[in-house]
């Protein structure tokens, strides 16, 4: 298990390099999206809408923080549950978007696209929400902020703990990482 | 006759909904140090000793433990002879709005499943009333986090199923939900009554501490048993793989229909949110 400190944007030669199991320390740019922003995100493109953010070579973080207490940059900030992004996450792939942050099993059509358009899940600890904020630099809203917890969001990051849960080679962690320890 | 005044009800549990939140509190620490020391995937030890870091900052920095701050449960026992003065149900619900809103807690509630709109405060509750003997009224909060309670499970089995039956189900519920709930987790299980009442039973044993067995030396073993097959699942701290997939395991019980085996299986989370006050 090799362990990986990666600068966003993000290109397929650094998504091809990754395998389940890998530790990474992300730093740069990411966005935050979650079921109702990735709605409004498609239904935005299906009118021939652009997205709120550059989607080439992107992260989503899946997130819904806490409200920011004053002074700080951010609330707490975990994954949530990846699965109910997965009807809109290909469609996101196949324009540019180079990888996701979340907790949790994703759908056979989400790793085969994923395959398809070289893409990695990044797991972060679900639940180790304000260990995870201490690694956000900087927080800015920048579509829909009417959605409150669920707004889109730019956030700087400085090595954010992550696992490779999954891969652009179909590898899934939540798959393998069972097998090993399952006692039957 | 007690009287309290409905404004008591609030403060209190304002204290208790914030305090949850920011302190997961002894004993969850204690069941994440057995945890690291019987967890044999270095992925596994490492997303513990992260819970323990978060649950350290957490309680230091008096911020959430979780952004999720969950869906406000509360178990009022209310005392027959006490008078509150106001209503009850409304300082509850003032109880809670205060702490979401002066503790930075997320709001997660919508007014309405289809047409989801946020109510902005975290409010309503979801209040579950008994009526006990004495003049106190008992609160227990929990704050239940909405990925663990999606991967939650009832069924209505056949007496015939029986115990084997009823095992086969808890472990096909959390063979099938656990990665997603962010385990370790505690799993709460209601075992009879009618269906809404295993549900109620499952929530109530979910909210109870992993160290404490059920009373009845029969349940207590099951307990344990379970316990020990579900560390079999594999699936581990946050998902990952790994032996140590639950903390613990609650049953409650309750007589039921001479035709029916209704079992709930409540799952919660590592952030056990939960605390108790007494007026």
């Amino acid at each position: 298990m090799a362990e990986h400190k990666l600068k966003t944007p993000l290109s397929d030669a650094d998504v091809q390099k990754l395998r389940i199991g890998d530790t990474v320390r992300l730093s740069g740019t990411i966005y935050t999206a979650r079921d109702a922003a990735h709605k409004r995100m498609i239904e935005g493109l299906d009118k021939g809408q652009p997205l709120p953010f550059d989607i080439k070579g992107s992260l989503i973080y899946y997130v819904g923080p806490s409200p920011t207490k004053p002074g700080a940059v951010i609330g707490s900030a975990g994954p949530t549950t990846a699965y109910r992004m997965d009807p809109y996450a290909p469609r996101l792939m196949e324009i540019g978007m180079k990888g996701m942050i979340a907790k949790g099993k994703r759908s056979e059509a989400v790793k085969e696209a994923m395959q398809k358009h070289k893409v990695v899940y990044l797991g972060a600890t679900g639940g180790a929400a304000a260990l995870i904020a201490k690694c956000i630099k900087k927080c800015d809203i920048i579509a829909y902020e009417d959605l409150g917890p669920e707004a889109v969001r730019r956030l700087e990051v400085e090595e954010m703990p992550l696992i490779v849960v999954g891969d652009a080679y179909g590898g899934d962690l939540y798959i393998e990482g069972r097998k090993q320890y399952e006692v039957r | 006759m007690r009287t309290i005044k409905a404004e008591e009800v609030t403060e209190a549990l304002a204290k208790v909904a914030i305090n949850a939140n920011y302190d997961i509190g002894p004993e969850m620490l204690r069941a994440f140090e057995e945890a690291l020391a019987a967890e044999k995937s270095e992925a596994g030890r490492e997303v513990i000793r992260q819970i323990q870091e978060n649950a350290r900052i957490a309680r230091q920095e008096c911020v959430p433990y979780c952004q999720d701050t969950g869906f406000a449960v509360v178990f009022a026992e209310v005392g027959q002879e006490v008078h509150v003065e106001g209503n009850l149900t409304d300082a509850i619900n003032a109880g809670i709005r205060k702490a979401y809103s002066e503790g930075y807690l997320r709001k997660s509630i919508l007014s309405d499943p289809i047409q989801r709109k946020n109510t902005g405060d975290n409010t309503p509750a979801v209040i579950h009333y008994d009526i006990v003997p004495g003049d106190k009224i008992r609160l227990t909060f929990g704050a239940k986090g909405g990925g663990s309670e999606n991967m939650s499970k009832q069924a209505m089995l056949k007496p015939a199923d029986g115990l084997e039956g009823v095992k086969k189900f808890i472990l096909e519920t959390v063979s099938a939900g656990g990665a997603n709930a962010c385990p370790p987790l505690v799993i709460g299980v209601g075992l009879g009554g009618t269906f809404e009442k295993s549900c109620i039973l499952s929530k109530k044993a979910a909210m109870r501490s992993p160290f404490h067995r059920n009373p009845d030396p029969f349940y207590a073993a099951l307990e344990d048993e379970l316990k020990e097959r579900l560390n079999k699942l594999g699936i581990g701290p946050a998902g990952l793989g790994g032996t140590v997939t639950v903390l613990g395991v609650n049953i409650e019980t309750y007589p039921c229909h001479l035709v029916a085996l209704p079992v709930a299986v409540n799952i919660n989370c590592h952030a056990d949110r939960h605390g108790e006050v007494e007026l």
